[in-house]
């Protein structure tokens, strides 16, 4: 029995339960029970994944298996793990459970809408440990399409537009990516659909790969909010229920930087280094114009998707500088922004379902009335912007060191660029802090509103924990993380 | 002559012996006899799919007329297997006051178009081809006005009728000249013949305007939408997937064995036909009200991805052929099955505006849907989304990758369409809701099979390593 089955067959097991229960303490008692299972089995697969390196197991992917699917086309359901994905599947299991308590009062049909995010993590999951094209693909669109229910039927404000929005942006991007991927599996003879074996004869055509590197990029850039396909996002996060975002955000964003990496880079490294510049170039507007954007937003939740933009772009911004420690930072980054951005939308989300307003403008003096929300929500923004001790300077800090080390003008000066997205971020994390969180409360009705109640304090304290954790200890998770990038990166350029 | 070829033709023979028999049930039947018949359709038409599967070897019949091998026998199971269903869903129509003294004609209409069908895709021959082709479209007709108190379903069976005709005779055109210049009908003598003249490829047009008509591909697709909708809704079902998979089966049959040296003519005849269907459809899909007319559009796009299959001509387009069809028929059935129910229960034609908030009344009921339609739009885990791989990978396999590209571009817009029918569903919220749907028995038994083939179909690779292993045609 192979470990990293178990991520899938969980999850997919939990869908017929869930659809057998009927009342809601049922629903609620097979998630705590399913995301604990997916916790817990993430955790030790954490554990004996530093183990068995530890004992010298060197080989690019552990715990590997396959089982052919469709024979005379070379799909086979291929699963294996390296630093990188564990890296992946310890964020994913957090948020999913953080998420279940988050979601924990949803209303109505708390049935169906825990149906569609279990489906749309058995589609995370199933990315995060396959090693095959088109399992891949596959897993990669089953996460994508519960997102227009989930966002359309439980989600607030102009809802029906953005879950249409996203849903035919991310599908659109998954039609580059289809191509993409035809691209690689033909161009590499058409023999297997094993990306590491792709990777190992490494016999693409430059011309291909030329036309293919691209549209794969981009593919998988649509959803890592790769400027100008990043338009879906804040309207997208803006519009879902909490947990949502947290797992939208937190996660599904993830993909993109991951399949960047992963297939895009890994496979076709010929043109990854002769095209990157035109993918810096929109990554570092990303970058900038991300926090740019989130500056002159009114709007809590906007804030933070623009947040998210800009965060994520640093994500790509690094994966292409190319050098181990740049790559080691971005995975880092989407390590740590996973889970502040999803610290953020829980808390963002407590607070509207509290105040029913998200406007900053008519808040005010919050930290009276609601004291935990509120230093969560401060926590949540130190960690956004980089403050030591948490996450994301340890992050951010890798990436730019790592992007640095490339010696010629132009990465340099990109890099400086993007670095002004430091000072950027802090002005709108703490014009928002000074204006709703400090002050005296000026809106009666918010005087009457109540703290956290125990299923939210559960979901912040988890979260503060692990953010805190990665700052405080970060060696052992970036040198995790290190283990894969370098086999990446040594295969790319042997 | 030798007598005994006929019993070799096991599918047909079988299929001739459940008409008769059928049929005179049908004049001696009453009472208790008469409720039993609507059974007896069901389990002779399951019977045939497994007659049909029995004799899988190859050979062929008549001095080369007509041809039999696996891949041709699971094609026919398949279209047994759909008529089977399309039976299961007409129940409760032909047991209404207007139509239950006509029942056993129903039946002998759908049975004689499935012979029609069944030599189209047998015959070696264009005789026999244009034979075939007539039986499965005259009776046709016959079905889509079956209603013919209704004003729209008589109009549909006119419109069908005219447009059928005009068609076939365009093909007898285009066939005339091949025969001219060949001096041969025989598919096998006539592909060693054909030399790619512009007589001949004048007569290739015509042949495939014919055959496109019955495919409904952009621009031959005129009378889909208003048959569509104004034939009894198991009819629609029955023309948008039955109808559709033989005549496609055909004209890759006919592709290969006879206009073999006139490839590249063909693929590019494919190629433009292809993007307009697809793209065309796609376009007007987004516009309709009426599910029906939806469903019209939405299967001449359908039709559009499947000849991704037919373009390359190999091998794995068969497979991805034979297996879209499968697929694309359960996700079909499994629509049509439910506007059916609701039909019958309120009335009056489903429009868009009218599953408004459907979720709330039925949620099961629009769970089935939501799976249908996402499987038609290609959504894993859902067979459809399996199905277009394939075909894609056939195509770009075959080296149309700007043919993919557009194709892909438009399942982009197809969802949109499909989704708008989830929406509906799902999150508008009606100021008329609808009753819960009650839906007879053997439409649930359809739906569940459909269900189970949506879920499955996609999941278990055996499906598709079976048709993969026919061999080659």
């Amino acid at each position: 029995m192979n470990m990293l089955i178990l991520f899938i067959i969980i999850p997919i097991v939990m869908l017929p339960a869930l659809w057998a229960c009927r009342k809601e303490a049922q629903v609620r008692a097979v998630m705590v029970t399913g995301s604990t299972l997916l916790l817990l089995l993430s955790a030790w697969l954490t554990v004996d994944f530093i183990s068995c390196r530890n004992a010298g197991n060197n080989d690019i992917m552990l715990y590997t298996a396959s089982w052919p699917w469709y024979e005379k086309l070379n799909i086979a359901l291929s699963v294996g793990v390296d630093g990188i994905s564990v890296a992946m599947l310890l964020l994913t299991s957090v948020i999913v459970f953080t998420g279940v308590f988050a979601s924990w009062r949803i209303r109505p049909m708390a049935k169906e809408f825990f149906l569609w995010y279990t489906l749309l993590s058995v589609g995370v999951y199933g990315f995060f440990v396959s090693t095959d094209l088109f399992t891949m693909f596959m897993f990669y669109e089953t996460a994508l399409i519960p997102m227009y229910l989930l966002i359309g039927v439980w989600g607030s404000g102009k809802k029906e537009y953005s879950a249409m929005k996203l849903t035919l942006m991310l599908m659109g991007g998954s039609a580059f990516l289809l191509m993409g991927i035809l691209g690689i599996y033909f161009g590499s003879g058409a023999t297997t659909m094993n990306i590491h074996e792709i990777a190992a004869m490494n016999n693409i055509p430059t011309a291909t790969q030329y036309i293919f590197f691209p549209l794969t990029f981009i593919g998988f850039g649509v959803l890592g909010a790769l400027f100008p396909f990043h338009t879906w996002s804040p309207d997208g996060h803006a519009s879902a229920p909490t947990s949502v975002s947290m797992l939208h955000a937190g996660v599904l964003m993830k993909l993109g930087g991951y399949g960047c990496f992963r297939i895009a880079m890994y496979l076709m490294p010929q043109a990854a280094s002769d095209l990157a510049w035109i993918f810096i170039i929109l990554t570092t507007i990303s970058v900038v114009y991300g926090a740019l954007s989130a500056i002159s937003q009114t709007d809590l939740k906007y804030i933070n998707a623009y947040s998210s933009v800009s965060h994520c772009g640093l994500v790509l911004f690094a994966i292409l500088m190319m050098t181990k420690t740049a790559c080691t930072g971005a995975i880092l980054q989407m390590l740590s922004h996973g889970l502040m951005t999803a610290l953020f939308f829980a808390i963002i989300g407590m607070i509207y379902g509290r105040t029913h307003t998200r406007d900053i403008k008519q808040m005010r003096g919050l930290m009276k009335i609601m004291p935990f929300l509120a230093v969560g929500y401060v926590i949540a923004g130190l960690a956004n912007l980089g403050l030591p001790g948490f996450s994301g300077f340890v992050a951010e800090m890798t990436v730019f060191a790592g992007a640095f080390e490339v010696n010629d003008t132009f990465h340099r000066t990109v890099t400086i660029i993007a670095c002004t997205s430091i000072v950027i971020t802090a002005v709108y994390i703490l014009r928002v802090v000074g204006r709703i969180l400090y002050g005296e409360p000026e809106n009666e009705e918010h005087k009457k509103l109540s703290d956290a109640t125990w299923d939210e304090r559960f979901t912040i304290i988890c979260l503060v924990i692990c953010v805190a954790a990665i700052g405080i200890a970060p060696m052992w998770v970036s040198s995790l993380i290190a283990d894969g990038t370098g086999n990446v990166l040594a295969n790319m350029f042997p | 002559m030798n007598y005994i070829q006929f019993f070799a033709m096991r599918p047909e023979v079988s299929l001739l012996c459940i008409y008769l028999v059928i049929f005179v049930y049908d004049l001696i039947s009453t009472g208790h006899l008469r409720r039993m018949f609507h059974p007896l359709v069901c389990i002779s038409t399951l019977l045939l799919t497994f007659l049909t599967l029995t004799d899988t070897s190859t050979f062929t019949l008549f001095g080369g007329m007509y041809e039999s091998n696996a891949a041709i026998v699971f094609m026919k199971a398949i279209l047994a297997f759909g008529t089977f269903l399309t039976v299961l869903q007409a129940n409760r129509w032909l047991r209404s006051a207007n139509t239950s003294y006509k029942q056993g004609e129903f039946y002998v209409l759908l049975l004689s178009t499935l012979v029609g069908m069944y030599f189209m895709l047998s015959a070696r021959h264009f005789l026999l081809l244009f034979i075939g082709i007539e039986l499965a479209s005259l009776p046709m007709a016959c079905l889509v006005a079956f209603d013919k108190y209704r004003h729209n379903s008589a109009e549909a069976g006119i419109k069908y009728i005219l447009s059928s005709m005009f068609a076939s005779a365009l093909m007898l055109y285009g066939i005339s000249f091949l025969y001219g210049t060949t001096g041969t009908l025989y598919f096998g003598d006539m592909s060693a013949l054909i030399t790619g003249q512009p007589i001949e490829i004048f007569a290739l047009v015509m042949f495939f305007t014919g055959i496109g008509f019955k495919i409904s591909l952009v621009p031959f697709h005129m009378w889909t939408a208003d048959s569509y909708q104004g034939a009894p809704t198991t009819v629609t079902a029955y023309l948008s997937v039955i109808s559709k998979g033989a005549a496609v089966f055909t004209l890759f049959i006919v592709l290969l064995k006879v206009f073999l040296p006139m490839t590249s003519e063909w693929q590019m005849i494919i190629y433009i036909t292809t993007i307009a269907s697809i793209t065309l459809a796609n376009l007007m899909a987004m516009k309709q009200q009426f599910i029906k007319r939806f469903m019209a559009f939405s299967s001449i796009s359908q039709a559009g991805y499947i000849m991704l299959a037919v373009i390359g001509g190999s091998t794995d387009g068969m497979t991805a052929m034979i297996y879209y069809v499968l697929v694309y028929m359960v996700a079909n059935m499994a629509i049509f099955a439910i506007i059916e129910s609701i039909e019958w229960q309120i009335r009056r034609a489903v429009k868009r505006d009218t599953l408004n908030g459907f979720y709330e009344s039925n949620p099961k009921l629009t769970l089935i849907m939501t799976l249908a339609l996402f499987s038609l739009a290609g959504i894993p885990p859902f067979a459809g989304f399996f199905s277009k791989f394939f075909v894609f990978m056939s195509a770009f396999g075959a080296g149309f990758k700007v043919l993919v590209f557009i194709a892909l571009i438009n399942t982009v817009i197809s969802l949109y369409y499909y989704l708008l029918i989830v929406k509906a569903m799902y999150i508008k919220s009606a100021e008329q809701k609808l009753p819960a749907i009650k839906s007879s028995r053997y439409t649930l038994v359809s739906l569940a099979i459909c269900i189970a083939g949506i879920i499955l179909l996609g999941i278990c690779s055996s499906v598709y390593g079976t048709i993969g292993n026919l061999g080659n045609l």
